[in-house]
């Protein structure tokens, strides 16, 4: 029974609706069967009750002369119509005396005069202590269905005295092709109604499950981390199971968001770390190689010293300048004091890199609306300004553009640059701004690294997004008063 | 003078009276009873035999259809009737109130003879003796050939009568034994000659489900009869008419439906071997 109900919708619902279809039918014309039965087989007895009232007043005079053969022609009349198919046409009709004995039959050849009914065969001896267990004159009429025949017995009685029985037999032979002429109708109605509703049935479990099915589906694919809505209009009804669909849609959508967002925060406290561990290091680094050069140069200085050491100490103090470079690079020091941000500031950073520009010959598009000075450190916004403008350039295709957006409100200042060319590949996407991550072989890698340490001590946000063969940045800068 | 004036006194009350009579009262209509000695119950036949009979009489005729033998043997001696076709039977027992008007011929001769039939599926039964403890149908119990004949067989056969059957009955007709025994409601019947043989030329398929097991000796046929106070002239004028229905077209026509040869007068003494058998069975 377990897999039945393991089955999915699209058959379970049109098989329990099939069953229940079917069930249905079944019953219905079961009931038509059976109330025809009842209805032919009650026409058959009142018809043969009113035969039987009949006959018996008439029958009573000719028992009560014993005149046999009166009798016999009483009971023969109703037999003599030719219509064999007449279904109220009595097979037999018998006379019984008051011991249940034949008087008269209407087929003495089978049921000769004097015979014993209970002779005869068993449904005669059962009709018989029917018969003997209603003996009052005023007896109701006995109706009795056999297998083969159904009997109606009339008390043949005159004034309180009862004479005999008469019992008027009917055979299902005649009977049962009537009804199951009757029976294969409401089969027939019943296989009709089923043609119709089974495959209306079958459709309309079809498209119940279907939305069913779709949502089913969605939800092991959300358990399985593919974050995926059904597409809208799957299911355009406003029921409970459309409630479901928007409400899926909702908690897809949260779900995602909430997914970003974790890794969003994954990726700010990993830099955040990254930072807090390169500026320690540094930090540790800077003063040691400060002492260490200060220490060189005074060497340096002192007389008496043969070619051969002023080689090795200018070597390394080449490779201590190289540490601090390095070192320095790494170190983001937002605190620094710094004018404002000019206008100018903007041209200047255009002019460093026309060098950069005319080797790959690749244009700036300048688009800034700063037409006073901000309140953001100027040489810090300058370095932000130059990390995202040099690496579009590098980024760039041979005599492409590159167009850079500044836009100054009251609150913000936010800086895109857009270029074409390669776009950044997902797997350094995610890692885009740790330190000596590059996209290209020329770089260290630590540009945009310093820009995000920048952006994030100021307060800001930076963005990175690959859309129609762009790849654009994005910086906002929460902007103070001015100095 | 006494004498002569009495004589005329009645001539004229007898001449008034008719006179009377004839200008006051209608004929009065001829009074005929008819029994199932023959298939009496066939309309059609019957009624064109009445119109024959009033055509040639010049008077109404009145058939009065009895199924038992005793109702109309009532009638008779009541004076209701003035002539009855009877059975031989009732004719020898009431001979004393009734005057043989005329004796039917069949197949030449004016004798038949008691049938007992059985049903056709019987092959064995060949005397009533055989049919011991079984359903009996007799036609009436003054009858000769369905009720007399049988039951001297019986007692020549040294059976009981009244106890040899299992039971009997009266079907009140030849024609309705025959049924009984075509039917199955009776083993075995009594019938006359003469219905079996109309029957087997009308009613082929009832005659058919019978096989007649045994024939009696020759009895006189059934007879017309006349009540005893009947005048000469009306008797002689009813004896004619019967007599003569052989000599005329219509009247073969209706003899031929009623399946007869023709009437005779007859003579008394056919009847012998009836008033033997009633002697026998102690029935007078």
């Amino acid at each position: 029974m377990r897999p039945l109900f393991n089955l999915s919708f699209r058959y379970k619902i049109p098989l329990w609706g099939s069953l229940l279809i079917v069930t249905a039918t079944l019953a219905v014309s079961t009931a038509l069967i059976v109330q025809s039965y009842d209805d032919l087989r009650s026409d058959l007895v009142n018809s043969s009750a009113s035969l039987g009232r009949t006959l018996a007043k008439t029958l009573f005079a000719a028992m009560i002369q014993e005149d046999v053969w009166q009798a016999f022609a009483i009971i023969r009349a109703p037999l003599h119509e030719e219509s064999g198919n007449n279904l109220v046409q009595p097979e037999m009709i018998l006379a019984l005396d008051q011991r249940e004995r034949i008087f008269v039959s209407s087929h003495p050849k089978s049921v000769p005069m004097l015979a014993d009914v209970r002779q005869i065969d068993k449904e005669y001896a059962h009709l018989a202590e029917l018969i003997a267990a209603n003996l009052a004159p005023d007896a109701p009429i006995i109706e009795f269905s056999g297998a083969r025949r159904i009997y109606v017995a009339v008390p043949v009685a005159e004034e309180g005295a009862r004479l005999g029985t008469l019992v008027i037999i009917h055979s299902k032979d005649v009977f049962l092709p009537r009804f199951r002429a009757v029976a294969w109708r409401a089969a027939g109605i019943g296989l009709v109604v089923l043609a119709v509703l089974l495959p209306l049935n079958w459709y309309w479990g079809q498209r119940t499950a279907a939305p069913l099915i779709a949502l089913a589906r969605r939800t092991s694919d959300v358990a399985r981390g593919a974050l995926q809505a059904p597409p809208p209009g799957t299911y355009a009804y406003d029921d409970e199971l459309g409630r479901l669909f928007d409400a899926f849609a909702v908690m897809v959508k949260s779900l995602r968001e909430k997914a970003l967002l974790e890794e969003e925060m994954i990726r700010s406290e990993r830099l955040a770390a990254i930072g807090r561990l390169s500026a320690g290091i540094a930090h540790e680094i800077n003063n040691p190689l400060a002492g260490m050069l200060v220490a060189l140069n005074n060497f340096k200085r002192r007389a008496g010293h043969d070619e051969r050491t002023l080689k090795t100490v200018a070597m390394i103090e080449r490779g201590l300048a190289q540490i601090r470079d390095t070192v320095s690079a790494m170190m983001v020091e937002a605190k620094v004091k710094s004018r404002d941000f000019m206008p100018h500031d903007v041209d200047d950073v255009r002019m460093l890199l026309s060098g950069e520009m005319h080797k790959r010959s690749v244009t700036i598009d300048v688009d800034s609306d700063i037409a006073a000075p901000i309140a953001l450190p100027a040489t810090l916004v300058r370095q932000i300004l130059m990390n995202l403008l040099l690496n579009a350039v590098q980024a760039s295709a041979t005599a492409d553009t590159v167009r850079c957006a500044l836009r100054h409100s009251d609150h913000a200042l936010t800086i895109a640059t857009e270029n074409s060319g390669r776009p950044i590949p997902p797997e350094i996407m995610n890692h885009l701004f740790e330190p000596f991550v590059s996209n290209n072989d020329t770089g260290h890698g630590l540009g945009l690294w310093v820009t995000y340490q920048i952006v994030s001590q100021l307060g800001g946000q930076i963005a990175v997004e690959n859309r129609d063969a762009m790849t654009r940045f994005s910086v906002s800068l929460p902007t103070g008063e001015t100095s | 003078m006494m004498r002569f004036i009495r004589v005329f006194a009645l001539s004229m009350a007898i001449f008034l009276s008719g006179l009377t009579a004839a200008a006051t009262e209608p004929v009065r209509p001829l009074r005929i009873g008819l029994t199932p000695t023959f298939p009496h119950d066939q309309y059609r036949p019957l009624e064109k035999w009445r119109l024959y009979m009033e055509h040639k009489l010049q008077r109404p005729v009145e058939f009065t259809r009895r199924d038992r033998y005793i109702e109309t043997m009532d009638l008779l001696r009541l004076k209701k009737l003035d002539f009855a076709w009877i059975c031989d039977y009732p004719y020898v027992h009431f001979r004393k109130q009734l005057r043989l008007l005329a004796v039917p011929v069949h197949n030449g001769r004016p004798y038949y003879q008691s049938y007992l039939i059985v049903p056709a599926t019987d092959k064995t039964t060949v005397s009533v003796a055989q049919l011991k403890d079984k359903v009996f149908a007799y036609t009436d119990p003054y009858s000769n050939t369905g009720y007399l004949a049988p039951r001297f067989q019986l007692q020549q056969a040294g059976a009981d009568p009244a106890r040899h059957f299992r039971k009997t009955f009266f079907a009140w007709s030849h024609r309705r034994v025959l049924e009984a025994v075509a039917t199955g409601l009776a083993d075995g019947g009594a019938i006359s000659s003469h219905v079996w043989d109309t029957l087997s030329v009308g009613k082929p398929e009832l005659t058919g489900a019978v096989r007649v097991a045994a024939k009696s000796s020759d009895y006189g046929f059934a007879p017309f009869v006349a009540q005893a106070s009947i005048g000469d002239e009306e008797f002689h004028v009813m004896q004619k008419l019967l007599l003569d229905m052989a000599a005329d077209e219509e009247g073969r026509t209706l003899l031929r439906e009623l399946n007869l040869d023709g009437f005779i007068a007859g003579d008394t003494h056919i009847y012998e071997p009836t008033e033997r058998l009633i002697r026998a069975l102690g029935e007078k």
